[in-house]
């Protein structure tokens, strides 16, 4: 039959049919049998499906997939496919923690953005610096040869911490969780983009908290710190208890732990931006401004 | 053009195309040159004097520093981007920003390296930011938009200077909160009035935010900014 055609034209593929009729014992595979015989294979329960880690799946499943590189422009787009109320959805869910209700479960799930990590950091970063610009200028109000500086180095050291707790932190835990889900089976994995988006939304309550503390009186910001810490810590802690309880308990204990620990110091250091209030400091020659 | 008897030539009457004096033909078969192009500006701007090509450029830019002040919803900023004005409207405001504190030692105010950053550094992020959420506008375009509008906080900065030579105390604060303020909204309603047609509807609050956020940090600056005594 090839003999007779032209090498230069262009030949049209030949059914299925009529290639398989010059071998009938040629192995095929039809794509239908292929999910069929994983949903049958005998050893495939639960824990194994989702230690597939419901990333893939879900990456499996949904539409088509740009597999951009890296370090291309289109890999960035799909995390920034949010929209405002989406946004503003998740916001408020992480400054209302609710038991039961897991943060990346019930606002997250498939389509982690970084939209609200950066910004939000962003904005707490200028509002830490400000408000504690604000906060020094106020106390030494009324001082006679005080002179303001607006002190800018503030927001560098403020910029460095912020973001290196929000995206070091997620890095390590997300590391810590791969480590564990080799050694325990985890009915609970996240990836390491939900755990960025936890953590940055978390930090959302810090904003109010931190421009509350521009008031000078030691007792309101010793209520807002705390009231603060236990928000955030606890959206934190319910995100991440399903994913480490069925560890051993000392590592549970371990995790959750370490991660509170790194919160409240993230909020000491903020308070650290704020110098003692009048109360604290004695200034006879205060005047009422 | 061949001769050939016209009956063994099937469209014989076609052939003919010549024209009858009368008629007369004019025009110019040259290509019509295409609008005000940069091949047309090469030939006829090289041989103009310096002052024509910089009083151009000079014109265009007031152009959109007078669309600045009046934001309508206006093509002109977003078509002819160019990138002086915000450079030299930066320059003036880290400058300004500088007062004579360079020299002393306990001078906690921005250098003028770190006002040059923020200001650029912060103008790519809003339009990587802008970019990323689906918006149709051009980079350059919206590092045209967005340093332009910063007119206003510059023209801030020249009253606060000025308020700031007749003393420092409570009410050149007041004036320069109410002045600082007063040009804050007016760059952020003139930049989101130039970029808002080309976002994504349902994200609009998303883009207009991190512009908002840009122009307080700035307004910031130039509000906390004390001259050494």
């Amino acid at each position: 039959m090839a003999t007779t055609k032209d090498p230069f034209e262009f030949q049209e593929f030949e059914e299925a049919e009529s290639l398989l009729e010059e071998n009938r014992d040629a192995i095929t595979i039809n794509m239908d049998d292929v999910n069929e015989s994983q949903k049958q294979r005998p050893g495939m329960n639960e824990d194994q499906e989702s230690l597939l880690s419901n990333d893939d799946k879900a990456e499996l499943l949904s539409g088509p997939q740009k597999n951009a590189p890296f370090w291309s422009f289109d890999y960035y787009q799909k995390f920034f496919d949010v929209d405002t109320h989406q946004v503003r959805s998740r916001i408020i869910g992480s400054v209302m923690p609710w038991p039961g209700k897991n943060f990346i479960d019930v606002y997250i799930r498939r389509n982690p953005d970084l939209y609200g990590p950066f910004w939000i950091c962003a904005t707490l970063v200028f509002a830490i610096a400000i408000s504690g610009n604000i906060s020094n200028f106020l106390v030494h109000l009324g001082k006679p040869n005080y002179k303001y500086v607006p002190e800018f180095r503030k927001v560098t050291i403020a910029a460095t911490a912020i973001y290196c707790y929000a995206w070091l932190v997620p890095l390590a835990l997300w590391g810590l969780l791969l480590w564990r889900n080799n050694k325990v089976m985890n009915l609970v994995t996240y990836s390491f983009m939900e755990i960025v988006c936890v953590y940055g939304y978390s930090l959302a309550i810090y904003i109010p908290a931190v421009v509350l503390w521009i008031i000078p009186s030691d007792g309101l910001r010793w209520v807002t710190g705390l009231v603060a810490l236990c928000l955030s810590g606890s959206v934190l802690l319910l995100t991440f208890w399903p994913a480490v309880r069925d560890d051993h308990l000392r590592v549970s204990i371990a995790v959750m732990s370490a991660i509170v620990g790194l919160n409240i110091l993230l909020a000491v250091a903020s308070k650290s931006f704020h110098i003692k209030t009048l109360t604290t400091l004695q200034q006879p020659y205060m005047k009422l401004a | 053009m061949a001769e050939a008897d016209g009956s063994s030539r099937p469209f014989a009457g076609l052939s003919d195309v010549s024209i009858s004096e009368d008629i007369p033909v004019e025009g110019d078969i040259s290509m019509p040159p295409a609008g005000p192009s940069a091949q047309d500006d090469g030939f006829s701007t090289l041989d103009e004097p310096v002052r024509d090509t910089v009083l151009r450029d000079l014109r265009a830019v007031g152009n959109k520093f007078v669309h600045v002040l009046y934001p309508k919803q206006s093509k002109a900023l977003l078509r002819d981007w160019d990138l002086w004005g915000p450079l030299l409207l930066c320059v003036t405001l880290a400058l300004l920003l500088q007062g004579g504190s360079a020299d002393s030692k306990e001078d906690g105010g921005p250098q003028f390296a770190e006002v040059f950053v923020v200001i650029w550094f912060g103008s790519v992020i809003i339009t990587l930011n802008s970019k990323l959420l689906g918006g149709t506008i051009s980079f350059f375009q919206s590092l045209c938009v967005l340093g332009y509008c910063i007119m206003p906080l510059t023209v801030a900065m020249v009253v606060c200077r000025v308020v700031l030579l007749g003393g420092s105390g409570p009410a050149s604060f007041a004036v320069r909160l109410v002045v600082v303020c007063a040009s804050f909204g007016w760059s952020t309603f003139a930049s989101t009035a130039f970029l808002a047609d080309s976002q994504p509807p349902n994200r609009k609050a998303l883009v207009v935010y991190p512009v908002f956020l840009f122009y307080f940090v700035i307004g910031w600056m130039i509000l906390t900014f004390s001259p050494s005594q």
